[in-house]
């Protein structure tokens, strides 16, 4: 996640000092929390546009960053503390805080002023909904209990109480549904809703199901509140995204506004091959096998059942292909690699069946017209762990996570992780689904002492040395290391990648 | 003066929208003809269109018209190569359906072994060259295919309308061109189509918002977007390899079959009964496996996230084969997971236990054994075990309570061992559903009634009501069927007042009832829901 810059455009300031005098209108908010249906329609200056939100940004960056490294909600929530307090501070109604007003209103503003900056495409709606969606959550969990059923109240939602009678009938329902909660169904009241409003509880089957309704808990409502704010946000967002060629029009909004989205730039969007590139090495079909002892676990993985099985599932290849693309393998030596691998077919089922994939993937065929040349970025950590978790017979995803604890075990000896420490604390981060944690102890295991080399001789930044968040970017420093001397080290700008801490 | 959001609050950041989505029931539709004599026009016109010269910037790699894929059938050369334009992912996520290995793996599936002790078991695939052939196809096509009946199935009414007119279809020709973005005004021109081009079989993907044929012409690619599909399922018999005992690849038989039935009765009750849903439709895959269409409207409406919700509520075997332990349900079971065992538990003792027999050897018991969690009473199994060979499954089975009650173990925990029992149960019957294909709103799905190349069975819907008695083994064949037109004669002492059509002289005829019923239910529901709707907004109107 890149740091918002906060480098003012010159070509504003003179502008900006027409505007300075702000007037606000008369808008009393009732609530902390908001699930900003109405847009603002108080005067505030260019300036405050651009500064709140700058603000908000780095909120929801930050936000990003916390889910992208897997921390918990309460870790999340308490690592966002001091953000919050600093840039977009949320006093409850009892405070009486004479800033009270201000800060809602801030608040309130800035939501709308980065919608309009990242309602342009889909994937930034779909980023920023998810971003606003962990800001609310967090809120609403921090939110005076009273305070919040006096906001979830004016939301006027539609959900009907389930009686008392009915409670009884399906009494043993309820409580299985909810992991044997509550011990007597009296202790616990329910709403009957449409099950499509809830899809996480559904998903996870954590309510009671009949007829297409849902029997929630009154506990999950938080569940309720923070799906209803999603679902109403992307419609909202889609409605915006419609409006926007208008906004285009207006010179002084939209350099901000692009400048304010292209700050919201995600980790692995833009992992293109130019940056991994190793100069001089020879990373071609027949150095892959040699090559892998510097993959990730996942991709020695794949090599692997590769090697075994001289097939991989479609996911598998997928991953795989993008990956080696990363490290500098071009489409010609991609494809021999893929001809070799599956080397059970005939020539004509593999052209058939898997050329064109590879070549899809490398952007040389179809697609939109966009990608064509670049085709398609290896995937981070991120997406490994988040999407498309492995099926039957399936050997895509991390190990670390998708892997029984056994089996992982089972794999890191094989690849030569035998150390019993190392192990135990690769089962300990296992268990506390600290993935990435795991990974970046194997790779500190596997390089022991390069990497003490570099730090005694301090050659290597710590900027070099960061946590690692991207196959790619694992395989470039273990190939560095290995091949210290060898190749000098060109990445000293390296950072395109880099998180904020 | 400072009015920077007062101004651009005319942008309106909610502008008012419609209530109705643009382009659906618009004029152009009803303009089109319904009645046969007219189509000549319309067939016409498609033709004009598709001889066009590609007026778009792309590449002629990247799309192929109904022309193209034509002279490439001719040549038969470098056909992956000419896909149409098809996501990434969609192309990943297809290769390994049940139709791997159809057509061009023909020879594989005759050499994969099948159990000699039960002759019937393996598909008969003595019919392939026949059921690929083009004059068999056509025939097939032009006298038994249910035209009218898929289009009122995908349109909801007898009008056409854009739930048809905007449905994609992508056709498998017979070169194995992959022809994606196909588009009907109607059942006619559908129809007329599949003749011309003759595709081995055809797939039906989801409503778009604009005709498919049409999205080269939006100016931003972005704006073609996927409206609505039916909440579709798909169930494998290739992903119980590790389970069927019976069977191997592409062979199936009746035994291993049970999976299937096993499996639609658990999805079958929870999408009715839990999510409320009315309309669904299971259909035989062609070989081994079966898939679901859920065609209520509020199914069909779903985004990816609520399909991801409603499959996830559904599986409960997760994790791939390096996975480990791959039943995970909370205790006490949920309600869905708990009406499931009870409806497994009877399939497990006959259909698992003693059909498949999954636990006959040493190595297979010992997977039995990693399941359970009690030590001492795992040795004692064991030990038994291995002293007799050959001992049954179900034996085995009632050894492990049998064991548990003589004390074979001290500090036995009776409940995690009753749940470990039941996690076995489950994973040996559970469904397990390729879930990718009910988490899409694009994704594309097989046709009911084509043809399956490999087999040359049709892929004739299942009426869940009389699941026991559908056998795989037992649905016609393309050529068979053709075969049963001929031969059919006029039941004496009718003297041809009503004309039979040729579906009904042959074994499709149950298939086709229960298909057109289904079909007309659909169509009668989703009339009271167009009644209702209009109603409301008539309503809305009034305020
Ligand atoms: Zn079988």
């Amino acid at each position: 996640m890149s740091r918002p810059d906060i480098k003012r455009r010159t070509t504003l300031d003179h502008r900006k000092k027409q505007f300075s005098t702000p007037t606000y209108a008369p808008v009393e908010y009732k609530h902390r929390l908001n699930f900003y249906a109405t847009p603002p329609t108080a005067d505030i200056t260019l300036e405050q546009f651009e500064q709140w939100g700058i603000d908000r940004l780095r909120v929801l960056a930050e936000l990003e960053a916390c889910s992208f490294r897997n921390k918990s909600p309460i870790e999340t929530a308490s690592h966002m503390k001091p953000l919050l307090d600093k840039y977009l501070p949320l006093s409850s109604s009892t405070s009486n805080s004479p800033a009270l007003q201000a800060e809602r209103q801030k608040d309130h503003y800035s939501h709308f002023i980065l919608r309009l900056a990242f309602a342009s495409t889909e994937d930034l709606r779909r980023r920023f909904a998810r971003a606003e969606t962990m800001l609310f959550r967090i809120r609403f969990q921090g939110d005076d209990s009273k305070e919040r059923a006096g906001f979830v109240e004016g939301l006027s939602l539609e959900w009907e109480a389930v009686g008392e009678e009915e409670r009884r009938q399906y009494a043993e329902e309820l409580r299985a549904a909810g992991g044997g909660y509550p011990k007597r169904i009296e202790e616990e009241s329910y709403f009957k809703v449409d099950w499509e409003k809830v899809p996480e509880l559904v998903e996870g089957r954590r309510v009671f199901l009949r007829g297409g309704m849902a029997y929630v808990p009154s506990r999950e409502q938080m569940s309720m509140v923070v799906a209803e704010f999603t679902g109403r946000l992307e419609r909202a967002l889609e409605l915006t995204s419609r409006a926007l060629p208008r906004l285009d029009e207006d010179d002084r909004l939209s350099p901000i506004l692009t400048h304010l989205s292209q700050n919201f730039t995600t980790p692995d969007a833009n992992y293109s091959a130019t940056q991994t590139s190793l100069a001089g090495a020879d990373i071609s079909a027949r150095t892959i096998d040699t090559l892998s002892s510097s993959f990730p676990l996942c991709m020695q993985n794949l090599h692997r059942s590769l090697r075994r099985d001289a097939h991989l599932k479609h996911y598998g290849r997928l991953q795989y292909t993008l990956f080696l693309k990363g490290i500098g393998l071009n489409l010609e030596e991609c494809l021999i690699f893929w001809r070799g691998g599956f080397n059970k077919i005939t020539d004509d089922a593999f052209n058939k069946d898997y050329r064109y994939n590879v070549r899809h993937a490398y952007g040389e065929v179809g697609g939109d017209s966009n990608r064509r040349g670049k085709g398609y970025s290896p995937f981070s950590c991120h997406k490994i762990l988040t999407e498309h978790p492995p099926g039957p017979g399936e050997a895509h995803g991390c190990p670390y996570r998708h892997f029984s604890t056994e089996n992982l075990m089972g794999l890191l000896q094989t690849v030569g992780v035998r150390d019993q420490e190392a192990l135990r604390g690769v089962r300990e981060d296992k268990e506390k689904t600290k993935f990435h944690l795991a990974c970046n102890r194997v790779f500190e295991y596997a390089h022991k002492q390069e990497i003490q080399k570099v730090r005694e001789e301090g050659t290597w930044g710590a900027a070099q040395l960061e946590t690692l968040i991207h196959p790619n970017e694992y395989f470039k420093r273990s190939y560095l290391l290995r091949n210290l001397g060898k190749h000098q080290k060109k990445e000293e700008g390296e950072g395109d990648v880099k998180m904020e801490e | 003066m400072t009015a920077i959001l007062h101004q651009n609050s005319t942008i309106q950041l909610h502008p008012k929208m419609p209530h109705s989505i643009p382009g659906a029931n618009s004029a152009e539709n009803d303009e089109v003809p319904i009645v046969a004599e007219e189509m000549e026009t319309d067939e016409m016109q498609t033709d004009a269109e598709v001889n066009k010269p590609n007026e778009s910037n792309v590449t002629p790699a990247e799309e192929m018209t109904a022309e193209d894929a034509i002279a490439e059938q001719l040549k038969d050369t470098k056909v992956a190569e000419a896909k149409p334009e098809v996501k990434l992912e969609d192309l990943f996520a297809d290769d390994d359906s049940d139709d791997e290995f159809a057509s061009s793996n023909i020879k594989d599936t005759k050499v994969s072994s099948s159990p000699p002790e039960a002759p019937s078991s393996p598909v008969n695939i003595g019919t392939l060259s026949r059921a690929t052939d083009t004059d068999v196809m056509r025939a097939f096509y032009q006298r038994l295919f249910p035209w009218r009946s898929l289009f009122q199935w995908l349109n909801h009414s007898p009008t056409p309308s854009t739930d048809f007119g905007h449905r994609e279809f992508a056709f498998t020709l017979q070169n194995d061109a992959y022809l994606r973005y196909q588009a009907f005004p109607t059942a006619d021109l559908l129809r007329k189509d599949v003749l011309r081009l003759m595709p081995s079989r055809f797939e039906i993907g989801p409503v778009y918002n604009t005709n498919p044929r049409d999205r080269k012409t939006l100016r931003k690619a972005s704006s073609f977007k996927p409206l609505a599909k039916e909440l579709c399922f798909d169930i494998d018999l290739t992903d119980y390899d590790d389970i069927r005992t019976c069977c191997d690849k592409a062979n199936i038989c009746i035994k291993c079959w049970q999976f299937i039935t096993m499996a639609i009765k658990v999805i079958d009750i929870a999408l009715r009964d839990d999510f409320g849903f009315k309309h669904i439709l299971w259909v035989y895959s062609g070989r081994r496996g079966a898939h679901a269409w859920v065609c209520d409207k509020k199914a069909r409406q779903m985004n990816d996230q609520k399909r991801r919700a409603v499959a996830g509520y559904l599986e409960v075997i997760k994790g791939g084969a390096q996975g480990g332990k791959r039943v995970d349900v909370k205790r006490p079971l949920h309600p869905h997971v708990a009406r499931s065992l009870d409806i497994l538990k009877s399939h497990f003792q006959s259909d698992i236990l003693e059909d498949q027999d999954p636990w006959e050897t040493d190595v297979k018991f010992a997977r039995l054994l990693d399941l359970l969690p009690d030590r001492s009473l795992n040795e004692a199994l064991r030990k038994k075990w291995s002293s007799a060979p050959g001992r049954a499954s179900s034996a085995k089975w009632a050894d492990i309570d049998a064991l548990a009650k003589s004390g074979a173990s001290k500090n036995l925990d009776s409940k995690a061992l009753l749940e470990a029992k039941q996690d076995v149960l489950l994973e040996y019957t559970y469904p397990r559903l390729d879930i990718e294909v009910s988490k899409h709103l694009n994704h594309l799905l097989k046709s009911p009634f084509v043809v399956h190349p490999g087999t040359g069975r049709v892929c004739v819907p299942i009426n869940p009501k009389r699941l026991g008695d559908f056998d795989p083994l037992d649905v016609p064949t393309v050529t068979e069927l053709l075969d049963e037109i001929n031969e059919w004669t006029a039941p004496e002492g009718e003297d041809g007042g009503k004309v039979v059509q040729d579906w009904e002289k042959t074994r499709l005829k149950p298939y086709m009832e229960h298909f057109r019923s289904f079909v007309a239910v659909l169509m009668r529901d989703e009339a009271g829901v167009k009644v209702k709707r209009e109603r409301d907004d008539s309503d809305a109107m009034q305020f």
